[in-house]
């Protein structure tokens, strides 16, 4: 919407500065930020196939830039903010469905999401590191 | 006149609700539906291919599992990320950039798709 022709500063809700955060508004901006987030990371998988793309030498240059701490920090980031954005995504489609819209049901599934984003994360670079070795 | 002539139909046609406003919002549950299974191919063909060489890697995409599987990642994954950044767009921005920034954003998802998409073909079929 354009600003209307009463564009007086009104006082805005929620106030944002005085807002006291709860599990709910933080997933639901969370949800917000990592998929954000995945569209960059979205940007670095078509980065890696064109690589790859290119012959051995581009793909190997990536390959290293992504073994580097730099790299390794982007992908744990990116496993981070993928499984939050999926095990969260999944929860959104639950309530598109009709389910899990009582209290005590969007606390559970709230704190199951972050508990299984942190489980998968940690899980999934445990077995890429198992593999490499 | 011509308004005079016009049906009550003819009228209402462009006004209101025309049945098709939920349309963007089904296709990007669509494909987050999509996206549970071939996110999850991709992170546990990751996982299993760490520390490949770059032949290792040619051989995986090649099966066609692999790069049927990619190419549908890749659709359903732009498709996904176009309708959302478009809705966080209308979200915040409120200025005369709307329009602008909500034609750039799928114009790059269109061309990241299409660049995805003719990445995997020539690693598929050589150059």
């Amino acid at each position: 919407m354009l600003a209307s022709p009463d564009a007086r500063d009104r006082p805005r809700s929620p106030n944002i500065q005085i807002y006291r955060p709860q599990l709910t508004s933080v997933l639901s901006i969370a949800n917000r930020i990592s998929g954000v987030f995945l569209s960059l990371a979205a940007i670095g998988l078509v980065a890696w196939l064109v690589a790859a793309a290119e012959g051995p030498q581009t793909y190997l240059a990536v390959q290293g830039a992504l073994a580097s701490l730099l790299g390794r920090i982007a992908l744990f980031a990116s496993t981070f903010a993928f499984f939050l954005h999926f095990c969260g995504g999944i929860r959104h489609l639950a309530w598109d469905a009709g389910y899990g819209f009582e209290l005590r049901a969007i606390y559970a599934s709230g704190w199951a999401v972050v508990a299984a984003s942190v489980a998968l994360t940690v899980a999934v670079w445990i077995a890429a590191l198992f593999v490499m070795s | 006149m011509a308004k005079r002539t016009r049906s009550p139909l003819g009228r209402a046609l462009g006004l209101g609700s025309a049945k098709e406003g939920v349309e963007p919002w089904l296709r990007e549950r669509a494909a987050a539906v999509a996206l549970i299974p071939l996110t999850l191919w991709l992170v546990a063909s990751i996982i299993a291919h760490t520390g490949d060489g770059y032949a290792e890697f040619v051989a995986w995409l090649k099966t066609p599992v692999a790069t049927c599987a990619m190419i549908l990642l890749l659709v359903a994954l732009f498709t996904h990320m176009s309708l959302g950044l478009q809705v966080i767009i209308e979200d915040y921005v409120h200025s005369a950039a709307k329009t602008p920034s909500l034609i750039v954003m799928r114009l790059a998802c269109f061309g990241l798709l299409a660049l995805g998409i003719l990445a995997v073909l020539r690693i598929v079929f050589g150059h």
